[in-house]
């Protein structure tokens, strides 16, 4: 029996739900191929880095950090959109999180690990990155970088497969291929309201601990910056500016995915309007949070006057990086500001836009911070412009393709929505939310009492 | 215990380089030639800096040469995750090749930018090979590298005292550069010791530190009438 066969007389959710499961289109396939060559030609590339050195790099001195240090930040910022946002949104009980919370939490697992091995493809010597395990120095930032993301990883994958069992027992219990897959994954879970009880327990401690390990990420991250004399990489501001712009990032990565999966998948009934209207919504305020925090860094770093900070912020503000600058400017704060502040620009289209130049303006927030401090040492120096070379770009390129293989691949094995969680919102939730409200409301005083 | 120390009289240099060649040639630092200087990744352990200041025809040139400062509090040893640099009990700041991953936190950690990392593997012209200095190490691609006050002189100079059953004397251990200034504008000692002339020197009011604000008590002083 093919698999297809199997889930014909399913209801409508398990349907659509478990359709990319067993079905594969041509545009699929084509995709794959594509997007394999390019990850394979900056497999290539990253070849050549091992064989001939980092001498193939456009880095140089003063110019130490380049694209891989920026991709890393960029990749483990994008890995906020799924845990983090997905935990907020439970614990709040944000009803309409239903359909969301699965796509986002593997683009986190997913993406951690494309960010996690980019200061590995960045390392001199990466034949002695243990020595970071063996030889770890307590002080450096670097291994306290090693420790949150390692822990983050772990937490956020746990919170993935969790709340997925339910829908691996399902799919084990209907044969779907491959059988032996699921049967494992499912480990024996057999969906009763106890088992259910439990689950829901889990997973309720599990948002509860992967907040905090998250805002630890992207703070550690910050302070690797931060904890150096550069000017204006030692801000106190760094740690909560990193992560607000990770959220930010995370939240725009989710929206793309979700506008790609929609149409790709026939998602429509589940991805609707007021799931883009709602991460529109978010996707302002954390627009205007952005804005803030930079507005109150620069002004900092431009107020105080001291020299060497001036010498970065003028490069940015009107120098050699003016135009990466105000392009992020212009895709962090005037875009995503002018479509989402209006109703009629918040639906699918205007905010998968407004997310596409969310991704781009952050991505030049890192280069921004990256480079021009970098090449504007204390001591004034020959510097030379940094030009990526083709290699850095190619394994750019590679890492970007390769996180959407895998996420390709992925909802090819897994229900990209929460297939149980859709069926508790229909049976269960609509009644308890009704109730909730009336919980909020004065009780009722009978009259003449 | 010494701690070893360096004063740099601007008012003496002229910017003759002697000392950059010197410390080229005798730490068997790589000869990048054109293309490293094209691609800014020419390896210094030490740098003559030129700055230049003001406006035509009030304009002054001034020459500071740069080694390592071997800073008391280095922000490049707290940074490092693997201790592959780090500050020895006589104050030496030292990095070891073998360890480094590389990942040259360090060199973004640093203020002054002392530290430099092998971009590629080093080369030598095929004239100078014969010249090589057998005792230092000759450094892989991949690692960074940096002044160490010529370490290894302080090895040979102990070593011998200790042969010749006397104290180690000042002028037992002088690094390259200071070796090689023609116009006898680096001094190196022990800043502890009174005797030492570096203990001395220090005390004169043109003494003055590299970014001295920053807290990083660097033990490489310059004297100088006009800052």
């Amino acid at each position: 029996m093919s698999d297809e066969i199997k889930i014909a007389h399913l209801s409508q959710d398990e349907r659509v739900l478990l359709r990319p499961l067993v079905r594969t289109t041509r545009w699929f396939w084509i995709w794959f191929a594509l997007l394999s060559a390019v990850t394979a030609w900056g497999a290539f590339a990253y070849y050549l880095q091992l064989r001939r050195g980092l001498g193939v790099t456009g880095l140089n001195t003063p110019e130490y950090w380049g694209i891989y240090i920026i991709c890393f930040v960029f990749f483990i910022g994008i890995s906020h959109a799924g845990t983090l946002i997905s935990a907020i949104l439970r614990l709040s009980k944000a009803e309409w999180r239903r359909a969301i919370t699965r796509s986002a939490e593997f683009i986190t697992v997913l993406v951690i690990a494309f960010g996690a091995v980019q200061p590995v493809l960045d390392l001199g010597r990466p034949d002695r990155v243990l020595y970071v395990i063996v030889n770890g120095q307590p002080w450096s930032p670097l291994l306290w970088d090693v420790c949150s993301i390692g822990l983050y990883f772990t937490a956020s994958s746990i919170y993935l497969y969790v709340p997925m069992i339910p829908d691996l027992a399902r799919i084990r219990d209907l044969q779907i291929r491959p059988t032996w897959l699921y049967w494992f994954l499912a480990i024996g879970y057999h969906d009763t309201p106890r088992a259910r009880q439990t689950l829901q327990k889990i997973i309720a401690v599990l948002a509860v601990a992967v907040i905090p390990i998250a805002v630890s990420v992207h703070t550690v991250i910050a302070w690797i910056f931060a904890l150096t004399l550069r000017p204006m990489w030692h801000s106190t501001i760094f740690g909560p500016y990193f992560v607000v712009g990770a959220i930010y990032s995370g939240i725009a990565a989710l929206i793309i995915a979700m506008a790609v999966l929609r149409r790709v998948y026939r998602l429509e009934a589940y991805f609707k309007n007021i799931h883009f209207n709602n991460m529109g919504l978010l996707l302002l305020v954390m627009s205007l949070l952005w804005t803030y925090f930079t507005f109150a860094e620069y002004l900092t770093a431009w107020y105080g006057g001291e020299e060497a900070e001036l010498a970065t912020l003028w490069s940015k503000l009107t120098g050699a990086y003016a135009f990466s600058f105000w392009l992020m400017v212009v895709s962090c704060f005037v875009v995503p500001l002018a479509l989402m502040s209006r109703q009629a620009t918040r639906g699918p289209g205007g905010t998968t836009i407004a997310s596409a130049f969310v991704v781009l303006g952050m991505w030049l927030e890192r280069f921004n911070i990256v480079v021009p401090t970098s090449v504007h040492p204390r001591i004034e120096m020959a510097s030379a412009l940094y030009h990526p070379s083709w290699v850095e770009l190619s394994i750019m390129a590679a890492t970007f393709s390769g996180f959407i293989l895998v996420y390709m691949v992925a909802t090819k094995f897994f229900p990209i929505i929460s297939l149980w969680e859709i069926q508790e919102g229909r049976e269960e939730a609509v009644h308890e939310v009704a109730e909730r409200v009336a919980s909020y409301l004065p009780d009722k005083v009978e009259v003449g009492t | 215990m010494p701690r070893w120390g360096m004063v740099i009289d601007l008012d003496r240099c002229n910017g003759c380089q002697a000392c950059e060649i010197a410390c080229r040639v005798e730490n068997n630092v790589p000869v990048g030639g054109p293309q490293a200087a094209r691609e800014n990744r020419t390896i210094f352990w030490m740098q003559v800096v030129a700055t230049t200041h003001g406006d035509w025809p009030d304009v002054r040139t001034r020459f500071l040469p740069r080694p390592c400062m071997h800073c008391d509090r280095p922000p490049c040893t707290a940074v490092c995750p693997v201790r592959a640099t780090v500050i020895d009990a006589e104050g030496i700041v030292a990095q070891v090749y073998p360890r480094c991953i590389g990942c040259r936190y360090c060199a973004n950690a640093c203020p002054y930018t002392a530290k430099s990392f092998n971009w590629v593997r080093p080369s030598y012209p095929e004239s100078t090979q014969p010249m090589l200095n057998p005792d230092v190490s000759i450094r892989p691609a991949g690692v960074i590298e940096k002044c160490t006050f010529c370490h290894h002189r302080l090895q040979k100079a102990r070593d011998q005292a200790r042969a010749e059953e006397r104290p180690l004397r000042e002028e037992d251990y002088v690094p390259a550069c200071a070796d090689a200034c023609p116009t006898g504008a680096i001094t190196f000692g022990d800043l502890d010791n009174p005797e030492h002339r570096v203990a001395q020197q220090v005390q004169d009011p043109r003494a003055f530190r590299l970014l001295e604000e920053l807290g990083t008590h660097p033990k490489v002083y310059y004297l100088a009438e006009e800052r």
